[in-house]
C-alpha cells in the first residue's frame, strides 16, 4: 500500500459513464461489482476462475516472485493486486465493466445487494470447495461477515449441521439465530475438543477458515519486501489453520477463504498427510456466485443486509473503521453512505 | 528366523528373533518370499519419525506365501501366494467402507498417540513405529498379517515376485499421486523426485491421460530411469537450472497444471532455506525439512493441484502459503489407499502396460540388508530400489 | 428424541428444581452440544438421579439435593474426575445397545474392569483392578434404562469408588453409523487416596475411556481388538 490509495472493494452503485467498448451497461444502470477485476477473456476467466485472471493486474510481476505466478487484480487492495483505486467514495472506475459489474435486479435494496459483491459470494465459494454431502457437519471459523454467510451458504448447499467457532457474543448469536448454527466460543473450550465430542467423535467433514491474516499492520507489501530479503520471518498467524487441520475429519476437506499472503510457520503438515486431507483455497470467483446469489435474493430466499448493525456516512469512514477492527459497539459490518 | 530390527538411528541389523504368532481371529502368517526397502523406511532410519523403540522389525513392501491362518478367515488357504499392502485395514469401518483404506479407524492398536498427534488416527502400518501400530514390518523371513482376510491380495498365476511386489506400495503410491492430479487432456505433470515413487508417478500419469510429464531430481542415473524407462517427457536437473524457473518456460508461462511431491520430508536443497531447515531439523525445532514442497507450491500454475505423496510426520516451516492461496490451488495428499488400487493396477501389470520391475537395481540377500540401506541412502552405486530375496 | 423428553416430563413432579433438571435431561438425551459444559458446576450424578424415573426409581432420587450437596461439601466438585467420550460406529443402536446392556461383556473391551455380574434387572456387582495386585468393588444401580438410546448407572450408597454416568446410542447423520457418547464422573470419597483413584481409572482417564470406547467400536465393527501384544521383535 502507499499512502494516497483508496481503499475499500465492496460497493454497488449507480453507472454514471461507460467506455465505448461496453457492451451490456448503461448510464443509471444500478450495479453490484466484483471485488476481483477480471478480463472475461482469458483461460481462467473463461473457466470461471475469475479471481486468477491473467490479464487483469498491471502490476503482476510484482507477485512473481511471491507467488510464481500473477492473480487478478483486487479494487484497493495494494499494488500487489494492481494498485486499483478503491471504493470507499463518490466514485470508482471498473475496467472490463461488462463482466465486473452486475446488473441488480428490481426489488432489492443496496443493503440487500452490496454483500453479494464480496462477503457472501465468498462465503458461497467456502462452503462450494467444501463439496457437502448428505450428511456432513461443516465447521466454521470465524463469525464475521464473511463467517455469517459461510455458515448460510453450507447450510444452502445441503449440510446437516454447521458448527460456527469465535469468541465475540453477539457475532456468535448472530451465527445461532440468522442461520441456526451451533456455536462454540474459543474462548470458553477447546475447539478442537468441542468439535470432537460434537460430532460423534469423528470430526467435522469440512473445516472452513473465514479468519484470515487479520489485518495487523503487516501489509502484503510488507510480504513483498520479505521475499526479495530471502527466506527470514513469517508474518502470517496460522493459528486457524493449525487448529483446522487438527480438528478436520480424516479424510475431510479444509477449505481457506481467510485471506493469506507470505509464509506460514509451524504447520502440522504432519497431520494433514496422516489424515489424508484436501486443502482448498483461493480469492473468491465473484463473477461466478453473484449472479445466483442475486437470484436467491430476488426470489426472497435470502436477505443478506442482516450482517449489517451499523451505517455511517463516508465522512466518518475513519470512525467506522475504529469500531469494526475494535469490534465495538456490538460492531459485525458497517455501510457507508457516501 | 532373521529380521532387520531397528536399534537407532542409522542402525539396522538382522536379528533372530521369535517366529510371529497369531494374536486375533483374522491374522494369517506369511512366509516372505520378496521383500523392498523404501524411501518411506529412510525417514526411520535417519531417525525421523518419532515413537520407533529398539528391536522394532522394519519393513511394509512385502510378500510371500500363506503359511497358517487365524479361525477368522475364510476366504484363504494355506499355501496362497499373496501380496500384503502396507497399510493395515479392517474392511469393515465407515473408512474402508468408503475406500479410504489408509484412514482405516480399527487397525492402530496405538490410536491415542496419533490423536495426540495429528487430531485423529489413521491405519496401523506395518514396521513404522508405535505412532502407527507398532506392528512388526515385513523385512523378516515371516510376518504376521492382521485383518489378513481383506489385507491380503492373491497373486494371479504366470507373475513373478518381482512383477507384483510393487503392488505392495510404491506402485499404488505413484498411481494414487497422479489420480489426485485430477489430470484432464493436455494436462502438464510435474514430478519431484525420481525415486522409485517418482517413477511409478510418471508412469502412473500417462496412464491417466497426461500428456506431457516433467521430472525433476539431481541424479543422472535416476534422470535417465525417468526418461527411458518411465518415459517422462523431459527431466530436469535442479542442481544444473531452477526448476520453477525452467518449468514457467517449458509451459508456456503457464506452469504445470498440477505438481506432485515424491520427496517428501528429507528434500535436499540448494538456497539458504535448505540450511536453515537442516539446522532447525537437527536441534528438532521444525521435524520436517520442507524444500521440495516449497519449490511445489511456488512453481505450481493458477488453479492447480499439488499431490503430496511424499511422506511429511510433524511440523513445517515457511511454507508459502500466500502463494498457495492466491493461486488458488487444490493441496491433495495421504498415505496411500493401497486395497483399492490392487484390482486395476494388476490388470494393468497383466495386460503388459506396464511391468513395474523396471526400477529394482539391487536384489539381495537378507544378510546384507543394513550394508544395502547405507547404499539406498546415499543413492550409491546407481541405487534406485533394493529387493531383498527370502 | 422430543418423546424421550416428553414421557420423562409426565413420570416427573413439577417442581421448579426438577423442571430445569428435566431442561438438563432433555439436553443431555438429545442434545448435540458437550454434556459437561452444559452441567458447568453441577454434579452429574445429581441431575441423572433427579430424574431417573419411568419405574425405575432410585433411592437417591428423592435425596439428590443433599447428595449434590454433600458430594460438593465433602470434596468440592473440582475434584471429581469427569470425562465425556464419543465415538461413532458402523452398527445400529439396537445392536450396540444389547451388547453393552449385558454388563458381563464390558470386561471384553475395558481394561480396568475385571469382572461384573448381574444380579438382578436392576443391580449389578462390579469388580476392577487396582494397584498392587489390588481390587476394588461396587454395587452399581441402572437408574434410566431407554431401550436403544440409553443406559445411565450411579453406585449405590457406600461404594468405595462413587461413580454414576451414561452412554447414550444415538444415530449419526447419513449413512454414518451410530454414535456412541459415554459420560461418566468419578466423586472422590473424603480421606480416600487420590493418587490410587487415578491409578484406577488411568493418569488420563479421558485417554482411558477412550481407549475403552474404541475397543468397543473394534470388536463391534471388526469383531476383533487390534493388537501387537506378544508379536515378534527384536530382544
Ligand atoms: N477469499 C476471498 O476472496 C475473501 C473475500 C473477502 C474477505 N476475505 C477474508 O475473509 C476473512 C474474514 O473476513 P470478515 O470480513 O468476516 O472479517 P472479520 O475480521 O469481521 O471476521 C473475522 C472473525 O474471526 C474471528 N476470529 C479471530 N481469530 C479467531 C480464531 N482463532 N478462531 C475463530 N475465530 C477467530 C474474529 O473474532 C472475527 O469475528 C478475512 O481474512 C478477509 O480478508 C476473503
Ligand atoms: N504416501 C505414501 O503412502 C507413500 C508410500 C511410499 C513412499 N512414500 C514417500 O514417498 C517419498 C519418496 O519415496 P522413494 O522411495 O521414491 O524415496 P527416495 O529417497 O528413493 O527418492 C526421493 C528422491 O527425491 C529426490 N530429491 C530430494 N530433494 C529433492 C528436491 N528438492 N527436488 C527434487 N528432487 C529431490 C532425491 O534425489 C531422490 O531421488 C518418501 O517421502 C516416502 O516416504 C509415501
Ligand atoms: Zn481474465
Ligand atoms: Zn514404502
Ligand atoms: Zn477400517
Amino acid at each position: 500500500m502507499m499512502p494516497g490509495d483508496i481503499i475499500g472493494h465492496e460497493f454497488v452503485g449507480e453507472i454514471v459513464e461507460t467506455g465505448r467498448e461496453v457492451k451490456t451497461l448503461k448510464k443509471g444502470d444500478r450495479v453490484v461489482v466484483s471485488s476481483m477485476i477480471s478480463c472475461g477473456q482469458c483461460r481462467y476467466c473463461k473457466h470461471q476462475e475469475w479471481s486468477l485472471c491473467d490479464n487483469s493486474n498491471p502490476k503482476g510481476a510484482l507477485q512473481e516472485p511471491l507467488f510464481g505466478f500473477s492473480t487478478s487484480g483486487i479494487y484497493g487492495y495494494s499494488h500487489l493486486f494492481g494498485g486499483y483505486a478503491g471504493a470507499q467514495a463518490e466514485y470508482v472506475r471498473i475496467p472490463y465493466a461488462d463482466y465486473g459489474a452486475i446488473k441488480i435486479p428490481e426489488g432489492l435494496t443496496d443493503e440487500q445487494a452490496l454483500p453479494i459483491s464480496d462477503a457472501f459470494p465468498t462465503g458461497l465459494m467456502g462452503a462450494d470447495l467444501c463439496n457437502i454431502k448428505r450428511g456432513d457437519i461443516v465447521a466454521v471459523w470465524g463469525c464475521g461477515p464473511v463467517g455469517q454467510f459461510t455458515i448460510r451458504s453450507a447450510y444452502m448447499l445441503g449440510a446437516e449441521r454447521v458448527i460456527a467457532i469465535d469468541r465475540v457474543p453477539e457475532r456468535l448469536k448472530m451465527a445461532r439465530e440468522q442461520s441456526g448454527a451451533d456455536t462454540i466460543n474459543y474462548e470458553e473450550v477447546g475447539a478442537g475438543e468441542a468439535l470432537k465430542e460434537m460430532t460423534g467423535g469423528r470430526g467435522p467433514d469440512a473445516c472452513i477458515d473465514a479468519v484470515g491474516l487479520e489485518a495487523h499492520g503487516m501489509g502484503f507489501m510488507g510480504a513483498y519486501d520479505e521475499v526479495k530479503q530471502a527466506v527470514k520471518l513469517s508474518i502470517d498467524r496460522p493459528y486457524v489453520i493449525r487448529q483446522m487441520i487438527l480438528a478436520c475429519r480424516k479424510g475431510g476437506t479444509l477449505s481457506i477463504m481467510g485471506v493469506y499472503a507470505g509464509f506460514l510457520d509451524k504447520m502440522p503438515m504432519g497431520a494433514a498427510f496422516s489424515k489424508g486431507l484436501t486443502l482448498k483455497m483461493g480469492q473468491m470467483f465473484g463473477q461466478k456466485y453473484i449472479p445466483m446469489l442475486l437470484d436467491r435474493a430476488v426470489k426472497g430466499e435470502i436477505d443478506p443486509s442482516y450482517v449489517f448493525t451499523h451505517q455511517m456516512p463516508l465522512d466518518q469512514a475513519k470512525q467506522a473503521y475504529e469500531t469494526f477492527k475494535h469490534k465495538k459497539d456490538n460492531c459485525i459490518k458497517v455501510v457507508l453512505k457516501p | 528366523m532373521k529380521a532387520v530390527c531397528w536399534r537407532g538411528a542409522k542402525d539396522v541389523r538382522v536379528e533372530n528373533v521369535p517366529d510371529p504368532k497369531i494374536l486375533n481371529p483374522r491374522d494369517a502368517i506369511v512366509k516372505i518370499t520378496s521383500t523392498a526397502i523404501c524411501g518411506s523406511d529412510l525417514h526411520l532410519y535417519d531417525g525421523f519419525i518419532p515413537s520407533m523403540m529398539s528391536g522394532d522389525i522394519m519393513g511394509h513392501e512385502f510378500m510371500g506365501e500363506i503359511v497358517e491362518l487365524g479361525t477368522g478367515v475364510k476366504n484363504l488357504s494355506i499355501g496362497d501366494r499373496v501380496i500384503v499392502p502396507f497399510t493395515i485395514s479392517c474392511g469393515s469401518c465407515y473408512s474402508c467402507k468408503t475406500a479410504q483404506w489408509s484412514l482405516c479407524d480399527n487397525s492402530n492398536p496405538n490410536a491415542f498417540m496419533a490423536e495426540a498427534l495429528y487430531g485423529y488416527s489413521a491405519a496401523g502400518l506395518f514396521g513404522y513405529s508405535h505412532i502407527f501400530g507398532g506392528y512388526a514390518g515385513g523385512q523378516a523371513e515371516y510376518a504376521r498379517v492382521p485383518f489378513a482376510d481383506v489385507g491380503l491380495y492373491k497373486v494371479p498365476e504366470g507373475l513373478t515376485d518381482d512383477q507384483v511386489l510393487f503392488l505392495s506400495d510404491i506402485f499404488p503410491t505413484g498411481y494414487m499421486a497422479a489420480e489426485n492430479c485430477n489430470i484432464k487432456p493436455g494436462d502438464t505433470v510435474a514430478i519431484w523426485g525420481c525415486g522409485p515413487v517418482g517413477q511409478f508417478a510418471i508412469r502412473s500419469a500417462f496412464l491417466l491421460g497426461a500428456e506431457r510429464v516433467i521430472a525433476i531430481d539431481r541424479f543422472p542415473d535416476r534422470l535417465k530411469m525417468a526418461k527411458e524407462q518411465a518415459g517422462a517427457t523431459e527431466v530436469i536437473n535442479y542442481e544444473e537450472v531452477d526448476a520453477g524457473e525452467a518449468l514457467k518456460e517449458m509451459t508456456g508461462g503457464r506452469g504445470p497444471d498440477s505438481c506432485i511431491d515424491a520427496v517428501g520430508m528429507e528434500a535436499h536443497g540448494t538456497g539458504p532455506d535448505y540450511l536453515y531447515d537442516k539446522a532447525k531439523q537437527a536441534v528438532r525445532l521444525e521435524t520436517d525439512r520442507p524444500t521440495a514442497l516449497r519449490q511445489v507450491i511456488v512453481a505450481c500454475g493458477k488453479g492447480g493441484t499439488v499431490s503430496i505423496p511424499g511422506v511429511y510426520g510433524g511440523i513445517l516451516d515457511k511454507i508459502p502459503f500466500g502463494a498457495a492461496f492466491n493461486k488458488g490451488l487444490t493441496m491433495k495428499m495421504g498415505q496411500t489407499h493401497v486395497h483399492k488400487y490392487l484390482d486395476p493396477l494388476m490388470k494393468h501389470i497383466q495386460n503388459g502396460d506396464i511391468d513395474p520391475s523396471f526400477v529394482i537395481t539391487h536384489r539381495i540377500s537378507i544378510d546384507d540388508a543394513p550394508q544395502a540401506y547405507e547404499t539406498f541412502k546415499h543413492k550409491k552405486d546407481n541405487c534406485i530400489k533394493v529387493v531383498i530375496k527370502l | 428424541m422430543e418423546t424421550e423428553a416428553g414421557k420423562i416430563n409426565q413420570s416427573q413432579a413439577e417442581t421448579d428444581e426438577t423442571i430445569s433438571d428435566k431442561e438438563r435431561w432433555a439436553s443431555i438425551v438429545g442434545g448435540s452440544a458437550m454434556v459437561l459444559m452444559g452441567l458447568q458446576q453441577r454434579s452429574l450424578r445429581g441431575i441423572l438421579t433427579a430424574i431417573a424415573g419411568g419405574g425405575l426409581a432410585y433411592h437417591g432420587a428423592t435425596a439428590d439435593k443433599s447428595l449434590q450437596d454433600k458430594v460438593v461439601d465433602a470434596t468440592g466438585i473440582n475434584k471429581a474426575i469427569r470425562v465425556e467420550k464419543t465415538v461413532t460406529i458402523d452398527k445400529s443402536a439396537e445392536e450396540l445397545y444389547n451388547y453393552w446392556h449385558n454388563f458381563e461383556n464390558l470386561p471384553n473391551f475395558m481394561k480396568h474392569v475385571k469382572s461384573v455380574q448381574v444380579l438382578d434387572m436392576r443391580r449389578s456387582h462390579w469388580v476392577a483392578n487396582a494397584p498392587l495386585g489390588q481390587t476394588i468393588e461396587w454395587d452399581a444401580d441402572i437408574i434410566n434404562d431407554q431401550p436403544n438410546q440409553l443406559i445411565a448407572w450411579a453406585s449405590e450408597e457406600g461404594a468405595q469408588v462413587d461413580n454414576s454416568g451414561f452412554v447414550r446410542f444415538s444415530p449419526a447423520p447419513s449413512d454414518r453409523g451410530t454414535e456412541v457418547k459415554v459420560v461418566m464422573e468419578y466423586n472422590v470419597p473424603g480421606g480416600m487416596v487420590t493418587a490410587a483413584i487415578a491409578k484406577l481409572f488411568g493418569e488420563e482417564p479421558e485417554q482411558q475411556i477412550g481407549d475403552e470406547l474404541r475397543r468397543f467400536k473394534q470388536l463391534m465393527e471388526t469383531g476383533e481388538i487390534a493388537t501387537t501384544e506378544g508379536q515378534s521383535r527384536g530382544q
